[in-house]
């Protein structure tokens, strides 16, 4: 019943508006307006409406850079994460100009050259020069942008050192778990037919190279200044090991490994301690005290970012970055996943 | 041509002794006529953009106030999507998957193409009416089921299609990881396979007729860029998506037939499944190699109608026609040598990802010459701001915006950390939805006299634009904030990271212009049905422009022209040209002596 009534009033209500218009329609036309002919007061009045809008729209931009941007991720706690910090600032500043230009030029001649009966437009079909000025100022600084970003592209994707800790990192549904490859540094076979309750990571115990590995869930620990080199799994979907902290992310595919590697070099208690953390935990805190929560300490936390199904959004594992004495020790109080 | 002239002469005239014999069937619903097939393809998009902008709304009240009860999603989603007014993930998955399919392909791929190309191609080439009004026909009603089947997914138990609009597989290919992945998603393989079929007819219609059909005079470089664009939309769609549908193809055999082409190794439900040696990479490389042509299905003739309106309200000739022509043909070419950028960090190779670096920036070149072009044909113009104007100059804010942050993602090492985040939704919903829309509602305003012989309301539209575009921005300007702070997309809700906490403020921002949008859309259906019955009569030719769809008389004949096919004597832009009586010169008047065409190109 209620459904109809809502339907009801909707329906009176177009009509409402329809007729509405129409003595709109019909008072405009006396007065000398036409309802659709666009005359010389219309151009006016938009031209004018166009230059606010750029100013509007300019302080708009500056507006959100002052209150959204210290929401933003802290100093990237990664070697290549302080390359890319370099490079994207680099980059929006470059971009950042371009559209401040085009903008202006664009509104302002929208404002300037409005309509007006008297006028008559400049033909003015094309200009070679013109053309030319803009195909290869914007070629050389494109170049400038590649030649940049293949630079700190080639190095993250370089292979790993050897001395890098290798870490295997398992997803599936929806959860993530950690595998270090212990005293050897090598991961122990594994094979997804082996996968049972208690095996989740199908580990296969007739590799030697198994025998020190050691799995753990929920938070996993990595040294501070030393290069951590990742193998990727998924167990059935695609699923994407996304730090954030650390300006690193790849897919984990079902069927393949996949790689990345990289450096941490501020750890979790340091991080704690940032001019630029603490103000953003206390915007936090404040909020969720409202909410009625418990306050959070920062923490470096894993994602995953690419979709794999209803409870994609809620998958994570903690990372905590010490100094490697810590991290010794943290990890010589796991126990290995086979007992030897 | 004269022969064709002749065989159209005769067929219009045996036409016109039936005239009042058509049935209400052959005339409205089988129409093999290009004007009716433009406003059945309009009137399914307006319906179905509509229909996805709903739930979006949906979606984006979940994103803004997590876990709140809303009577409306209860109202709109029943008890078991939404109990209680609180939407369920499932729900969430299915919302965000089927509006990003609807708007990428029955909005903007069959909506505008499907609206303009129809309408205009015959109508500014000179020809009575497309190649085949058959497989123009089949093209639509292909399209129409297509779009019934993919709605058709909201109404079986387990729900529609949920993996995204990429719908990657092994998540897509499992109906065991996730309830999307059951009936659902087959009825979306079933609707793309149509999508396809229609989008195929359809361009090879389009494609033959530009070629074949154009009147005498009508030379490849007398074209109005607007067919320039569809011609090339309709090359890509006809070389792309062909590759979509053995993506599609082989999704089925894996989900049905126990292939294994993008399994390898999975264990799910408790059982090891048998499939082994295939990978969920081969999917993706398929599905962007129509993916990213894709992207420039939907812009190009976007931009295409934007440079028509813009030199026409501008009163100026369009600055660098050949330039422009030139762009076209560069962006088309490119666009299939880019598509690796969707996936630098998929276990791609990384010198591969390099190259697809430097493809990818070599096209913001072609596109930033049409940006200066659009603001060089504003300079010193005497510009008339009718409704369509407005919404093509916001196309070129947007498009310059929305590109510039593409530069960021093309760059494949900034890409780590942006890729998936929100910052690559307020990326393409800038440089793409937003623009593609913009310039799909200019279209609508300026060829309303054409589609349906009366104006819209200019007051309404003013209303409707500045409304479009401002929330345009605030919803997706402070939304590449949320990709920078590191938020994912297709995010159900994020209050499980006490990190993105502080974020909340921007996503009820964005969900406040949001809802702006949506209302000012309601207006702009209003203005749009109102005026179909109501609206002013237009005259002949009510913008005072070159091109030839100004010529036919302000009626719905079939063959368009009453009498013989108009002859074309020069390029479609002299627009103010010094030395003329008027400040437009129709390309079927004659040059005078000595005078140059083209704008002296």
């Amino acid at each position: 019943m209620i459904k109809f009534l809502i339907y009801l009033a909707i329906i009176l209500a177009v009509f409402a508006i329809g007729y509405l218009v129409r003595v709109f329609e019909l008072a405009s036309i006396l007065k000398g307006d036409s309802p659709h002919k666009v005359t010389d007061k219309d151009n006016k009045f938009m031209s004018k409406i166009m230059m606010l809008f750029l100013v509007v729209f300019f302080v708009f931009a500056i507006w959100n850079l002052k209150t959204y941007g210290p929401l933003l991720l802290p100093d990237s706690a990664s070697v290549h994460g302080a390359e890319l910090d370099w490079l994207f600032n680099f980059n929006m500043i470059i971009l950042f100009v371009v559209f401040v230009i085009t903008h202006i030029a664009l509104f302002y001649f929208a404002y300037k050259y409005y309509g007006r009966k008297e006028n008559t437009a400049t033909y003015f079909s094309h200009s070679n020069k013109l053309e030319m000025i803009w195909t290869i100022i914007p070629a050389i600084i494109l170049a400038v942008i590649i030649i940049l970003g293949l630079k700190v592209w080639n190095n993250i994707t370089a292979p790993a050192s050897k001395d890098a800790i290798v870490l295997q990192l398992y997803s599936k549904q929806f959860d993530w778990t950690a595998r270090y490859a212990g005293k050897d540094n090598e991961l122990g076979a594994s094979n997804y037919k082996l996968i049972t309750d208690e095996n989740a990571l199908g580990m296969d115990s007739t590799d030697t190279k198994g025998k020190d590995d050691i799995i753990v869930r929920n938070e996993f620990h990595i040294p501070v200044n030393k290069e951590i080199e990742f193998k990727l799994n998924a167990r059935e979907v695609i699923h994407s090991a996304y730090l954030p902290h650390f300006k690193a992310q790849m897919n984990c595919v079902p069927g393949m490994t996949t790689m990345m590697h990289f450096t941490p070099t501020i750890t979790t208690a340091e991080m704690r301690k940032k001019p630029y953390v603490i103000n953003l935990m206390k915007g936090i805190n404040a909020l969720r005290e409202k909410k009625g929560e418990k306050p959070e300490e920062f923490n470096y936390i894993l994602l995953c970012n690419k979709i794999c199904g209803n409870s994609h959004y809620n998958m994570q594992m903690t990372v905590v970055v010490e100094s490697e004495t810590d991290y010794n020790e943290w990890l010589k109080s796991k126990k290995t996943y086979f007992k030897n | 041509m004269e022969n064709h002239d002749q065989q159209a002469q005769s067929n219009h005239g045996h036409l016109e002794e039936h005239h009042h014999e058509e049935s209400f069937v052959t005339k409205y619903i089988f129409s093999q006529d290009h004007k009716m097939i433009s406003r059945q393809f309009l009137i399914t998009a307006v319906i179905m953009a509509f229909i996805a902008m709903v739930m979006s709304f949906m979606f984006r009240l979940q994103l803004a106030w997590p876990g709140e009860k809303f009577w409306i999603l209860n109202f709109l989603l029943g008890d078991k999507w939404a109990p209680d007014g609180v939407l369920e993930p499932g729900m969430y998955m299915q919302l965000v998957t089927i509006h990003g399919t609807i708007m990428v392909f029955m909005v903007l791929t069959g909506g505008l193409s499907g609206t303009f190309s129809n309408l205009l191609i015959p109508y500014q080439i000179g020809a009575r009416d497309m190649a085949s009004g058959f497989l123009n026909m089949l093209s639509y009603w292909f399209f129409f089921l297509s779009s019934a089947f993919m709605l058709a997914g909201f109404f079986v138990e387990t729900g529609a299609a949920s993996g995204g609009w990429t719908v990657y597989p092994p998540l897509s290919a499992l109906p065991q990881a996730m309830d999307g992945s059951k009936l659902g998603m087959t009825l979306w393989l079933v609707s793309m396979s149509l999508f396809i079929i229609s989008a195929l007819l359809g361009g090879l219609n389009y494609i033959v007729t530009v070629l074949n059909l154009r009147t005498k005079g009508m030379t490849m470089t007398r074209l109005p860029l607007t067919i320039w664009a569809f011609l090339l939309t309709a090359v890509l769609g006809v070389l792309s998506f062909p590759v979509l549908f053995s993506a599609a193809l082989l999704l089925i055999f894996d989900r049905s037939f126990g292939t294994s082409f993008y399994l390898s190794d999975i264990y799910i439900g408790g059982q090891a499944l048998e499939q082994t040696g295939g990978s969920p990479i081969l999917y993706e490389h398929l599905f962007w190699f129509l993916g990213h042509p894709e992207v420039y299905i939907i812009i190009l003739p976007a931009l295409g109608i934007t440079s028509e309106i813009i030199a026409v309200n501008s009163r100026k000739p369009i600055f660098g026609y050949r330039a422009m022509i030139g762009s076209i043909l560069a962006i088309a070419f490119l666009s299939f040598i880019v598509w690796g950028h969707h996936m630098f960090i998929t276990g791609m190779n990384p010198f591969l990802g390099s190259v697809f670096v430097f493809t990818t920036l070599l096209i913001a070149i072609p596109s930033g010459v049409k940006a200066f072009n659009y603001i060089t044909t504003l300079w010193k113009g005497n510009i008339q701001y009718t409704p369509a104007m407005l919404f093509s100059i916001a196309l070129v804010s947007t498009f310059i915006s929305g590109g510039l942050t593409g530069i960021i993602l093309a760059d494949s090492a900034l890409d780590i950390p942006l890729h998936d985040t929100q910052f690559v939704t307020a990326h393409f919903h800038i440089v793409m939805g937003v623009s593609a829309i913009l310039g799909m509602l200019a279209g609508v305003y300026h060829w309303f006299p054409k589609l349906f012989l009366r104006h819209m309301n200019k007051k309404l539209g003013y209303i409707h634009f500045w409304g479009t575009f401002i929330s345009a921005y605030g919803v997706f300007f402070p939304m590449h904030f949320l990709g920078l702070a590191g938020l994912p997309r297709r995010y159900y809700s994020f209050t499980a990271f006490p990190m993105f906490d502080n974020l909340v403020d921007i996503n009820i921002f964005i969900t406040t212009f949001a809802m702006l949008a949506a209302f000012v859309q309601i207006i702009f259906m209003f203005n749009f049905i109102y005026s179909i019955f109501r609206g002013p009569k237009s005259e002949q030719n009510p913008w005072n422009s070159n091109t030839l769809e100004w010529t036919t008389p302000m009626e719905n004949t079939h063959g368009n022209w009453p009498g013989k096919l108009p002859v074309v004597h020069r390029w479609p832009y002299d627009y103010s040209k010094p030395g003329k009586a008027h400040d437009f010169v129709p390309q079927t008047i004659p040059l005078e002596e000595g005078e140059v065409d083209g704008g002296g190109h």
